[in-house]
């Protein structure tokens, strides 16, 4: 009995923390309807913030619970300031923007800040001083429990409270409201969004920054923090529904008590086996999620939102003009002699090109002739390296028969998160593809004795006749060569017509009797068995791997490539993925602060193509035929 | 005197689709003009064009001696042209009186400024309202407080989409009245209409709407005298 009330305590802290940074996510969506991937990386300078002020100036200077709670309020408030800035310098150019670009560019910002706390605070985890006053436990129900864990169950609600007096008996909280539901109404009443949206960041920023500091005395301040949090955020706000407070906080309070549950329960006895239910608890989070939005498709307090455009730009091209089919055959000629007149390092370059080409191709089927948004597609590929890699080393199959399997892991690993993700659509749907990616990355992030954890895998090698890098090459390069040409032949085979039909006209799919939605999850399950085949052949191709196959940062890698060659042409992400790789590769080799220049990059990418690069090059062809 | 709201050669588009053509209209201070044609003949994107929420992509719009066509709605609004839309668009997330408050800007020199009080004057059945959810109202009431939320803003000139659309009749009256009050006021009114009673009721002048072009402009008397206008261009 007193371990249950203990435990539901430390829900409810964790509940606190997790509103605290959800509601921040959500309020900025509902009034701005930018997806604000920053939002982890302004909890982490949060910590990082409140870390430098209070060992400086709070306890270890002497100034006691003043200084403390005086330093967490500037670090919120510093924090808050850096989203206003970021919001007049970058995000007001964009709100016109197809949401895919807004989300690249707040990913952009994501790399940027990561340096920067690299730069400034150095790699090491750094851990704060306790709360003066609070570092002890008081005895509940006969059990200790942490002070300032008490302290954080009050937080909360108060922010909560806080929150709802600002929104519900100010001016500006009204209006805050009615821009949510309708700004452009309340343009047209004379509400000036500009600085709305700009308050509306900063506040939402600044909560952000608040959860993050108010964790000083709980955890170390770490790096990877920012990728971590934004993925729990999404999860609160996606059950809650975006854009909604109340409900940002009730899916804060479910997913925090279950977590607190999960962990308090630990080893459990199940048909024999012991499963721990600890290391479980992002899985928790998952099936909480899958629930809900399977019977409420907005989460539960959320509303639907409009139909959103994933990017605007030219639809594809009937067919190949002779041009361009010369162009293909010249450049699979050109790879085909590569092993005679490169050097060692190009071909192992190309390699990854190749596997990347293929990946990102996969991508742009969903994005383009499917309409869906993803942005976990690294999931699949990593699933397909992973199954390859431990059909070879734990099921001792061969080479050839690995390469066939991980494309098949992936591919189940489709059925399922498809199954789930066709039933949404926008920013749903991608938050939705973002969390599941998220998922199978913690999975193999923590189940040690299986997938090696962080370590990953290695001694991955290839069957012996393909050992040499040379005829690597020619495998990667027939199997993707084959994947590009098939993904390009569905996307005009009656399959590929009828996905298409339904991503312009939804509507009168339905009514001729399409059912769009399986034709969709069919797409994810194509998409996935590429991405995997992509995966497997990566896997061999490095010897090892590391639960980086599923991360973020590769999935949004592929959708810069998508993007950069175009979202409508089937060349497109193949260009992408030679000239992503290409500059990482010679980014990485010069500079160490990597991220923050492809972070860079990625900003400026979209600020000067707001509509694409595909949409930006239609509109000069549109001219110069006009002209 | 010059017009309180002039537009030349307006045009406007929906994506590629041409939707207004050359499209030029007058309203004087203190004048209720009345902007009649078939469903889909452009009245509502001629207001939106108007208050910039659908931008004119050619023509010119003069608010008392001011060129607004260039600018946002937010701008527009706070220089004094109202707009109510045909749809209404209550934020039904907000009381009856929230939904007033958003409306609110300060007042304007030598421009009718409304309170609570004259509102609840001008629309009787808002008074008893005021904590409600606005959600909660039905679609007479709704109307009547998008109107009561934009003159919170003291425009010198509202435009005002199918104020009596899918009302009953006796609101309808109401309405009416309403438009008149307003016009004693001294404010302009620009209000769109397929209710040829309504219009004749408030109106001073008409323009005809036909495909997005300006076929008829005239006095209500001389609208009621030319039946070979009515016939062609209006569903009667
Ligand atoms: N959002 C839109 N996108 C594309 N076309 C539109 C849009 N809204 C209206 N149209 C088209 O523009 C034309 C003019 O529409 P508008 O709404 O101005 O007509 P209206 O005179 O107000 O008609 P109603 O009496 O039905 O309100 C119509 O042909 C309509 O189909
Ligand atoms: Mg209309």
């Amino acid at each position: 009995m007193s371990s249950l009330v203990i435990q539901f305590l430390n829900g409810l802290a964790g509940a606190s923390t997790l509103f605290l940074v959800a509601v921040g996510l959500s309020l900025i969506f509902g009034v701005t309807r930018i997806v604000n991937f920053a939002h982890g990386s302004f909890y982490m300078l949060g910590i990082y913030v409140a870390y430098s002020i209070i060992s400086r100036a709070g306890a270890g200077g002497g100034l006691g619970p003043a200084g403390f709670w005086g330093g967490i309020l500037v670090a919120a408030m510093v924090v808050g300031a850096l989203g206003a800035l970021i919001e007049i310098l970058l995000l007001r150019r964009i709100y016109h923007a197809p949401e895919m670009f807004q989300l690249l560019a707040t990913f952009g910002i994501v790399l940027v800040i990561k340096d920067y706390v690299l730069w400034a605070w150095g790699p090491e985890d750094l851990l704060g001083p306790r709360a003066p006053g609070l570092g002890g436990s008081v005895e509940i129900l006969g059990r200790p429990f942490p002070e300032y864990d008490l302290a954080l169950v009050f937080i909360g609600p108060l922010v909560l409270g806080l929150l709802w007096l600002l929104l519900n008996r100010t001016r500006w909280g009204t209006l805050v409201r009615a821009a949510t539901q309708d700004r452009e109404m309340a343009g047209a009443l004379g509400v000036n969004q500009k600085w709305l949206f700009t308050a509306v960041f900063a506040l939402g920023s600044a909560l952000a920054g608040l959860g993050g500091a108010l964790q000083i005395p709980r955890e170390p301040a770490q790096l990877f923090l920012d990728m971590g949090v934004i993925a729990d955020a999404f999860v609160v706000v996606v059950v809650g529904g975006m854009g909604s407070i109340p409900g940002a906080a009730l899916a804060a309070f479910i997913i925090g008590e279950i977590k607190a549950y999960c962990v308090g329960i630990g080893q459990v006895g199940f048909l024999g086996y012991s499963v721990s239910l600890s290391k479980l608890t992002l899985v928790a989070e998952f099936i909480v999620m899958a629930i809900v939005l399977v019977m409420r498709p907005w989460g539960l307090l959320g509303r639907q939102q409009g139909a959103q455009r994933i990017a605007a730009g030219a639809r594809e091209r009937p067919a190949a003009g002779r041009a361009m089919q010369i162009a293909v055959l010249a450049v699979a000629g050109a790879l085909a002699v590569m092993p005679f007149v490169a050097q060692p390092y190009t071909i192992v370059l190309l390699i990854d090109i190749l596997v990347y080409a293929l990946f990102a191709a996969s991508l742009q089927f969903l994005m383009g002739p499917a309409g869906l948004v993803s942005f976990g597609h690294a999931a699949y590929f990593g699933l397909g390296a992973y199954g390859a890699a431990l059909l070879v080393k734990k099921a001792g199959l061969p080479m050839e028969f690995a390469l066939a399997g991980g494309p098949l892991a992936a591919a189940l690993g489709a059925v399922v998160f498809g199954w789930f993700c066709v039933r949404l659509s926008g920013v749903y749907l991608a938050m939705l593809t973002l969390a599941f990616a998220q998922i199978a990355w913690s999975i193999v992030y923590q189940w040690d004795q299986f997938t090696g954890g962080s370590n990953g895998l290695v001694g991955v090698w290839p069957a012996p006749w393909l050992a040499s890098k040379t005829a690597f090459y020619y495998l990667a390069f027939t199997l993707c060569g084959c994947g590009i040409w098939l993904l390009r032949r569905i996307v005009y085979s009656p399959y590929g017509c009828a996905l298409r039909a339904g991503r312009d006209s939804p509507l009168r799919c339905d009514a001729i009797g399409i059912d769009l939605a399986r034709l969709q999850w069919a797409a994810f399950v194509l998409v996935g068995t590429f991405a995997g085949l992509a995966g497997a052949i990566y896997a061999f191709s490095k010897g090892s791997i590391s639960p980086e196959t599923l991360g973020i940062p590769l999935s949004v890698d592929a959708l810069v490539m998508v993007l950069l060659g175009g979202i409508h042409t089937a060349s497109g992400p193949v260009v992408g993925a030679a000239v992503l790789t290409w500059l990482q590769d010679t980014v990485v080799r010069n500079t160490d602060y990597w991220r923050a220049l492809l972070g860079a990059i990625i900003i400026a990418l979209v600020l000067v193509f707001p509509q694409g690069i595909a949409g930006f090059a239609r509109r000069r062809w549109a001219r110069s035929e006009a002209a | 005197m010059p017009p309180m709201l002039s537009a030349k050669r307006l045009n406007a588009y929906y994506g590629q689709a041409h939707i207004l053509f050359d499209v030029a209209l007058e309203a004087a201070a203190g004048e209720v003009v009345v902007l009649l044609g078939r469903n889909g003949a452009g009245k509502s994107t001629t207001l939106k064009a108007l208050i910039g929420l659908v931008p004119p992509s050619a023509g010119e719009v003069v608010f008392c001696g001011e060129r607004i066509d260039r600018l946002q709605p937010f701008q527009i609004a706070r220089r004094g042209l109202g707009y109510v839309p045909e749809d209404r668009r209550i934020f039904t997330d907000l009381t009856v009186l929230e939904n007033i408050e958003v409306g609110r800007q300060p007042a304007r020199q030598g421009v009718p400024s409304w309170t609570l009080e004259k509102l609840y004057k001008l629309f009787p059945n808002l008074a008893e309202t005021g904590d409600r959810p606005a959600a909660q109202m039905s679609g007479g009431e709704q109307q009547m407080l998008a109107i009561a939320r934009t003159l919170m803003g003291n425009p010198a000139c509202i435009l005002l989409d199918e104020p009596s659309e899918g009302l009953a009749p006796v609101i309808v009256d109401q309405m009416a009245a309403a438009v008149l009050e307003m016009k004693s006021e001294g404010l302009s009114v620009l209000l769109s209409e397929q209710n040829l009673h309504f219009a004749a009721a408030v109106a001073d002048r008409a323009y005809i709407i036909e495909k997005g072009r300006v076929r008829f402009n005239g006095t209500m008397a001389e609208l009621d005298a030319d039946d070979a206008v009515r016939s062609a261009h209006l569903a009667v």
